[in-house]
């Protein structure tokens, strides 16, 4: 190393300032490079988005292959939101009953449980765990088919790679998500109970009652739809890092940690609009 | 498995061929598939400059060189999953260029692909890699129909018995027939082979020439195939292409090639 902090590889007699100054249009290039990667890419996923729209709403359409989507995220996927849901019931309550004692409103308990986990917890519990499981998945296997010239094979028997691969996975995980998200709510709901329960008589009734009082429609349904966007941002997101893969082994990790890292990210960014969409729109 | 092959005795050249049937070629029939000017880059490099090449029903045509002479890329802007950067890919006479993939998807049901590495898919078992265009394409046939059209196309490969088997159980040479089975399941007018012989043992290589031998004389399919085998590309040929810097150097029977005095010619045949 130079004084400078630069290595010196050309050896002594290479010009200093030339060592200064090689660093900075690297600089000014690696800048440039990430701004327009960034809006290469969201430009590439427009065109993507609009070519799995354009083959979604087009016959033929994959009934068996959706079926089969719908299998490999919703079923599959249910034991481990099921568990998830439990673990966080179990938290939540632990925690609520702490707090609330100390402000001396232990009778809120089952109604701040049933809140948090319908309107905060169990959405995006849901939605980060369908992103690492099915994110992964997707983007791994449709990298995977790209590698191996397997998509290029489907589009070469006149077969529209964006119907039967893309538009398939994404709706999968738009219907399942909201259902998902049920089940990590019931859950988190029963094992939130229990915990209570164990500790002080609570019955399920009781617990129920006190915890949906005075509740609307309004205060739970859109809070779990809104998970469909995000099935369509894990599904999407997945797809289309899946199918633009480039290189061999290296390519299917990329696709298959982008697709959890980006999908993860844009879905807790999408939390924020929605939940200030729900409440201006339906409270 | 070996009752694909073609014994020794019996061993038909597509010279032979060309030689009891009328040259397609030089015949005047109209070219099925018909390359024009073609150029394509990748950044800075120029993978094809310029080509121009056409093939008529019953003839195939073998297209050789170097690896990376974008041979495997031409056969790609043929079948459309590449746009060249100019020039124009005829089939049947129409430019496929500015095709939307609708219309593209009608033409492309007319080709079958064989590519290099099969590219079978992996989570279906090889009877449903068969039946995988059927069952799109053919959504009319009933299943019994359909399942013996895979039975059929399987046993002209020699795979019938490897129906239940995965893409991953089988050898290399088992996959392209499969893949081979698959191209043909549309019953294409044009029959596009990438590399059929590449990695494949002598006797595994000899036996997919057979195959390929067998298919034409039953179906009469123009043909293209892309390899770096010369004996296989003039087994089952009737034209011979040499590629070299993204243009043909040389095109004919492998006895023009025999005769040529280009240098990169006479270099080629020799390492070969």
């Amino acid at each position: 190393m130079s004084d400078s902090g630069f290595t010196v590889v050309a050896g002594n007699d290479a010009p200093h300032v030339a060592q200064r100054d090689a660093p900075v249009p690297s600089v000014v290039n690696y800048g440039t490079g990430l701004v327009t990667g960034f809006f290469e890419w969201f430009g590439n996923l427009g065109i993507f988005s609009w070519q799995v729209l354009k083959a979604a709403v087009t016959p033929p359409y994959e009934w068996r292959e959706l079926i089969r989507q719908l299998d490999e995220v919703g079923s599959k996927s249910f034991p481990l939101v099921a568990m998830a849901g439990a673990a966080i019931g179990v938290v939540i309550s632990l925690e609520a009953r702490y707090s609330l004692s100390r402000f001396g409103a232990k009778s809120m308990f089952p109604a701040t449980l049933v809140y948090s986990v319908i309107q905060v917890m169990g959405p995006i519990l849901t939605g980060l765990v369908v992103s690492g499981r099915v994110g992964a998945g997707i983007g791994a296997e449709l990298a995977s088919m790209k590698v191996t010239e397997q998509i290029d094979a489907i589009e070469a028997s006149a077969i529209n790679p964006y119907r039967l691969l893309a538009a398939t996975r994404i709706l999968a995980c738009i219907l399942m998500l909201p259902l998902l998200t049920l089940a990590t709510d019931a859950c988190a709901l029963l094992t939130g109970w229990l915990a209570q329960a164990m500790v002080e008589p609570l019955s399920f009734h009781q617990f129920i009652t006190n915890g949906f009082n005075g509740a609307t429609f309004n205060a739970f349904l859109p809070q779990t739809f809104k998970t469909a966007v995000y099935g369509l941002i894990i599904g999407l997101i997945a797809c289309f890092e899946g199918m633009r893969t480039r290189g061999g082994a290296a390519g299917v990790g990329r696709a298959a940690t982008n697709s959890v890292v980006l999908a993860s990210l844009f879905l807790i960014l999408a939390d924020v609009v929605l939940v200030k969409f729900i409440l201006v729109v339906f409270r | 498995m070996l009752d694909v092959r073609v014994r020794e005795a019996d061993m038909v050249t597509a010279y032979d061929i060309a030689m009891k049937e009328e040259s397609p070629h030089k015949g005047g029939l109209a070219s099925v598939v018909a390359v024009e000017n073609l150029h394509k880059s990748y950044g800075m490099h120029k993978v094809l400059d310029g080509i121009t090449l056409s093939v008529s029903r019953g003839e195939t045509l073998a297209v050789l060189g170097r690896s990376g002479t974008g041979k495997s890329v031409l056969l790609r802007l043929i079948i459309g999953l590449e746009k060249p950067d100019s020039g124009s890919v005829c089939i049947h006479g129409q430019n496929i260029g500015d095709l939307p993939l609708d219309q593209l998807g009608e033409i492309r049901k007319q080709m079958g692909f064989l590519f290099q590495h099969a590219a079978l898919y992996d989570s279906l078992t090889v009877g449903e890699n068969v039946a995988f265009p059927l069952e799109h394409h053919r959504r009319e046939m009933a299943r019994s129909e359909r399942n013996d059209r895979v039975k059929q196309l399987l046993a002209e490969v020699g795979m019938e018995g490897d129906l239940g088997k995965m893409p991953s159980d089988i050898s290399g040479g088992m996959q392209k027939r499969v893949g081979l089975a698959r191209a043909l399941a549309l019953e294409p007018e044009i029959l596009l082979l990438d590399e059929p012989t590449a990695g494949l043992d002598p006797i595994s290589s000899g036996e997919i020439d057979d195959l390929i031998l067998k298919l034409q004389r039953e179906r009469r399919m123009a043909s293209i195939v892309v390899t770096h085998d010369l004996h296989s590309a003039k087994t089952i040929a009737n034209r011979l292409a040499l590629l070299d810097q993204g243009n043909v150097v040389i095109e004919g029977k492998y006895e023009d090639l025999l005769q040529s005095d280009i240098r990169f010619v006479k270099e080629f045949l020799k390492q070969s």
